[in-house]
């Protein structure tokens, strides 16, 4: 685009001066000015490349490869070769052919022999509960009897004859795969064909997912009912006097997230300040469980989010005048009314930024629900920390990655479409 | 300014109830950030008002344990490389960025500020898993990378904004005069835009200081810091050590991003803070 | 020129630390414990003679829980540990996994001195621990009497503590709905006998607070965050004898159970791992850590080495063993990982 200006300005000029040799003259001087133009460009791209590739390497990659695990896991097409080469035929009803049951005796007696049985079992059992145990135990006898005919082994375990185990087995060979993302949103294959629920002991992902929704959203009215006033008085109060409230909303601002937790970890207590003061005012007639649960967990999380809500809502209040108000009062409007109709409009998009900016942090929460949650109040991050730390099954950590970054990135884009990326900058 | 010049009782009502209301949401603000600071001086081992007497027994235990000491070392270490990466790098990035003829502005930037957007645990897990493969996991290397991912949007913003009062014009004299591009850079622009750079550099310095998702993942016991050392505390022992770590903690944050955003209000636009 | 000289400095500063990070002597051992009280003991009972006694430096890192870690470090063959403690479960699982080292038992000491069960293929028996009930006798006036009694809200209303994991929890729930401990994990291999173990839980599911590293009982019980809590014997006993604290420990229907140490796939110092698991499975050193945590020792002989004092408080002490359940290794390698799945899948609900 701006390559192109130089140009367009010499036309006319080049049109107006028909001499040959002022045209080849201004010629030569256009592709000076692009070339030094180029330059220009090339060297703010360099300028810019060092950054730019360490982030592609320390972020993008990373993440990208993250989030393809989430549809990408070859770990069973890679184990069982003559398996997934024997039902290519298959029809994928029934049984299939004995062909099939030798390929995957043979495959199982390869994976022994390179030491992945056991990634295979466990890739298996994610997708086949129960699956492990059948796995290794058949291992074990292929080995134990190595007379015994392979078939006669196979067809001896009556899982391997059971319905819904080929079916599985089939769809593992494909290393592409939907039953992660699917499985993140309590969904599955049903055996026809159609997409049906998981049974109810398994449904748990829809579930956390509402309730960091909720979370979210409670998180962002309390820190809205709490702000907006305080973000009000700070705007309509001398300077002086507001340079101090501001001060009051940055400090913990500027505290980290898990120094506010600690601090709060130290006040839940049964017998911390909270709960002492709860019992001097005679509020309580006895001592709360604040600490591993819900409401306490809400509470810390509204105290850190608090000055996200306020600055974006302050920095818009405290561009109107208070000349508004006041000719809206002489206008004879009732104070209720001039602030509904001539302020909060203005406001809006103030409260819009803020609240959203919330609601959006909440949603990545972890640090504070991992120290002051119970075992009911972990967010959706403290599942995808637990799959990868404890239960090993990277595969469903990136499935529920992919589900939130989805969810933060679209509520993002709306965001930045409705107030525009300049109003992330706050104070 | 919030009373009206003939004020009736119902206004000074609702103004007194106004002062009240955000009174307590003040309370509720600095109380909690408070807390630690008196109870890290207990001469006791409980967190229990009032305090059984005043001494620095516990800082005695952050600053003079191995364990602590360790722990501060680590995270000066990352903190350090952290800041010196994303400040060059930052930088430099946000003098391209200032050009308007840097081809593709509007979809580096958000790209450059999605570190910020990405929840953090994703970035953990990412940057955990790849990092496994190429060998940099459990190395400092690796988390100064990570954390200068999350760091240098800080500065690009910081940095851009002070250049946007910035006259080019400066650099083309200079270039006329004969200077090359790094001496004028270095004598014409740095100084100019220095408050920008060093403000930009606190704020990565307390990124980095502070973290501690991609430091739970990233970390072997070798490179723990003392965020990671408070979050293991917190979940298995809690000790007023810890309220004498957050308390030191505070003060270095709360120094540092005061300083960042005095000399960012003394670069040429209105001062920036960031999350 | 200078800014890429910064540049260039600035990633050989950050090289420079990796390098440092990876310079690990010879004559170093590197073990994972997981930390708190218990290793403590081990570095009085074991690191520090062994270290004495060999001239080899111990490097003690600290276990988080996570295999994940251990994983990590062996898909990528970069293992800077050389020995990790672990729980049985996870050896077994470790083991199938190709995460740990299968163990020459010549180089340790003959299997057989060993108690049944804490010779495993890839793991090595340290102590025998009980999983206890705990609580203070300050806040519970009337004394629970048996582990058991943790399911009972209406005599011991509160908040109560279990640890975040299905073993040992799904057992007390069927002994507590009625299961003779000698069927409980006859039971459990049923899916009818999950879903009733489940079930049980379920009854004071809402009271539970979570507990998953073993300093987390003594210190919920100190902030009297529950009024009784399962543990790990040995952490409570030295909450007791070293803090002063008053709790007091349920031994009623405790669950026995080995804690390992094993050595990672891949370790770079194997022959000192092998010298140092044969130091600490002599007799009279197994028995050195029952001095300083209430563990006792793995070894049939090594009972008589065990100092006079602390015998009485070790969880096989004669006082101990009126009810109790020896947790059945094998069949939570069979069944441990669908059902700490289905545990997860359940504490999310």
């Amino acid at each position: 685009m701006s390559a192109l200006e130089p140009t367009k300005l010499d036309r006319p000029r080049i049109a107006r001066d028909r001499s040959a040799a002022d045209a080849k003259a201004a010629k030569s001087v256009t592709a000076k000015l692009r070339r030094a133009e180029f330059g220009d460009r090339l060297r703010s791209l360099m300028l810019a490349a060092p950054l730019l590739v360490l982030l592609a390497l320390s972020f993008g990659i990373p993440i990208v490869l993250l989030l393809s695990r989430a549809v990408y896991d070859p770990t069973i097409a890679d184990a069982l070769p003559q398996t997934s080469q024997a039902l290519r035929g298959w029809n994928g009803t029934g049984l299939p052919d004995d062909a099939a049951f030798l390929a995957l005796a043979a495959d199982l007696r390869d994976n022994q022999a390179k030491g992945t049985a056991y990634e295979l079992a466990k890739s298996l059992n994610a997708r086949l509960p129960g699956a492990r145990s059948q796995v290794l135990k058949t291992v074990r006898q292929l080995e134990g009897a190595a007379d015994k005919p392979p078939l006669e082994v196979m067809k001896g375990v009556p899982f391997w004859s059971a319905p819904g185990t080929w079916p599985a087995i089939e769809s593992g060979t494909h290393s592409v795969t939907s039953f992660y993302l699917l499985s993140a949103l309590d969904l599955r294959w049903n055996a026809d064909g159609s997409i049906g629920k998981v049974p109810p002991e398994q449904a748990i992902f829809l579930q956390v997912f509402l309730r960091t929704f909720f979370v979210a959203a409670a998180v962002t009215l309390a820190t809205l009912i709490l702000g907006f006033p305080l973000a009000y008085l700070i705007a309509s109060v001398p300077k002086g006097l507001a340079a101090i409230l501001i001060v009051a909303v940055l400090l913990p601002f500027w505290t980290s997230i898990l120094v506010r937790t600690a601090a709060w970890t130290v006040l839940l207590q049964k017998f911390g300040l909270v709960n002492d003061l709860l019992l001097w005012l005679d509020v309580a007639d006895d001592r709360l469980d604040l600490m591993y649960s819900r409401i306490g967990l809400i509470i810390a999380m509204t105290h850190i989010q608090l000055p996200f809500t306020l600055l974006p809502i302050y920095s818009v209040m405290r561009t109107i005048p208070p000349s508004q108000m006041k000719a809206a009062y002489s206008l004879g409007a009732k104070p209720f009314t001039a602030f509904r109709r001539v302020y909060l409009p203005q406001v809006f998009p103030g409260v819009m930024a803020g609240s959203m900016l919330t609601f959006i942090l909440c949603l990545g929460y972890y640090i504070t629900p991992a120290l002051i949650g119970g075992a009911s109040d972990q967010l959706i991050s403290n599942f995808i920390a637990n799959y990868v730390n404890v239960e090993l099954n990277w595969e469903m950590a990136a499935a529920l990655s992919f589900i939130l970054l989805v969810f933060t990135l679209a509520l993002f884009g709306i965001f930045a479409r409705i107030l525009g990326l300049d109003r992330l900058k706050l104070v | 300014m919030l009373l009206s010049p003939y004020p009736t009782t119902g206004e000074r009502i609702r103004i007194t109830l106004l002062w009240l209301w955000c009174g307590l949401v003040i309370l509720f603000l600095l109380v909690p950030i408070l807390i630690p600071v008196p109870l890290s001086f207990n001469s006791g081992a409980f967190f229990i008002f009032p305090l059984e007497g005043i001494s620095t027994r516990w800082y005695a235990v952050v600053l003079g344990t191995q364990r602590w000491q360790s722990a501060i070392g680590n995270s000066l270490i990352v903190a350090f490389g952290t800041t010196l990466i994303a400040t060059t790098l930052g930088t430099l990035t946000a003098i391209a960025l200032a050009d308007e003829k840097f081809p593709g502005r509007r979809i580096v930037m958000p790209l450059l500020l999605s570190p910020l957007i990405v929840p953090v645990v994703i970035t953990a897990v990412g940057s955990y898993l790849f990092y496994a493969r190429v060998g940099l996991a459990s190395t400092y290397a690796g988390i100064i990378l990570a954390h200068t991912a999350l760091a240098s949007p800080f500065v690009v913003v910081t940095v851009g904004a002070s250049l946007t009062g910035f006259d080019r014009n400066l650099m083309r004299a200079a270039a006329i005069s004969g200077a090359k591009p790094v001496t004028s850079f270095f004598r014409v622009m740095l100084p100019l835009i220095l408050p920008g750079v060093l403000s930009g550099a606190a704020f990565a310095f307390v990124t980095s200081f502070d973290e501690v998702v991609v430091v739970q993942f990233l970390a072997s016991a070798n490179q723990r810091t003392m965020p990671l050392e408070m979050f293991i505390g917190l979940r298995e022992k809690l000790s007023p050590a810890i309220t004498a770590a957050a308390t030191l903690m505070m003060a270095l944050s709360i120094v540092l991003l005061v300083v960042a955003n005095l000399l960012a209000r003394r670069s040429q636009r209105r001062p920036v803070a960031a999350a | 020129m200078k800014i890429t000289k910064a540049r260039l400095f600035a990633f050989a500063a950050a090289t420079a630390f990796v390098t440092i990070a990876h310079q690990a002597l010879a004559d170093e051992l590197s073990i994972m414990a997981s930390g708190g009280a218990w290793q403590d003991a081990q570095r009085k009972a074991w690191f520090e003679p062994f270290s004495k006694e060999t001239g080899a430096k111990i490097v003690e890192q600290e276990y988080l829980g996570d295999l994940g870690k251990v994983k990590a470090m062996v898909d990528t063959g970069n293992v800077p540990i050389d020995l990790v403690t672990v729980e049985t479960a996870t050896v077994l699982q470790g083991c199938d996994a190709g995460i740990l080292e299968r163990l020459d038992y010549s180089k340790i000491a003959p299997r057989e001195k060993f108690l049944e069960g804490s010779a495993l293929d890839c793991g090595v028996g340290l102590d025998a621990y009980g999983d206890v009930l705990a609580y203070d006798p300050n806040v519970l006036k009337e004394a629970p009497t048996s582990v058991l009694d943790i399911f009972d809200t209406t005599k011991f209303p509160g908040k109560r503590a279990m640890r975040k994991f299905p073993a040992q929890n799904l057992e007390w729930a069927l002994m507590a709905d009625g299961v003779a401990p000698a069927d409980v994990y006859k039971v459990l291999a049923t899916p009818e006998g999950v879903d009733r173990a489940f079930k049980k839980l379920d009854t004071i599911k809402k009271d539970i607070v979570w507990w998953d590293a073993g300093a987390q009982p003594p210190q919920l019980l100190a902030s009297k965050e529950v009024v009784m809590t399962t543990a790990w014997n040995g952490r409570i006993q030295n909450a007791i004898d070293k803090d002063g604290a008053p709790f007091k420990i349920v031994w009623n229907n405790q669950i026995l159970e080995y804690d390992m140490i094993a050595i990672p796939k891949g370790a770079k110092n194997p022959d000192l791992a092998y010298k140092y698991l044969a130091y600490i499975s002599q007799p009279e050193n197994n028995a050195k850590l029952a001095s300083y945590i209430t563990y006792g020792p793995v070894r049939t002989d090594a009972a008589s080495f065990v100092a006079p004092d602390a015998l009485p408080k070790l969880p096989n002490a004669p006082d101990h063993m009126s009810a109790y359940l020896v947790a059945d290794t094998e069949f939570w390698g069979d069944y441990g990982e669908d059902l700490v799945k289905r545990f997860n899948a359940w504490l999310a609900q």
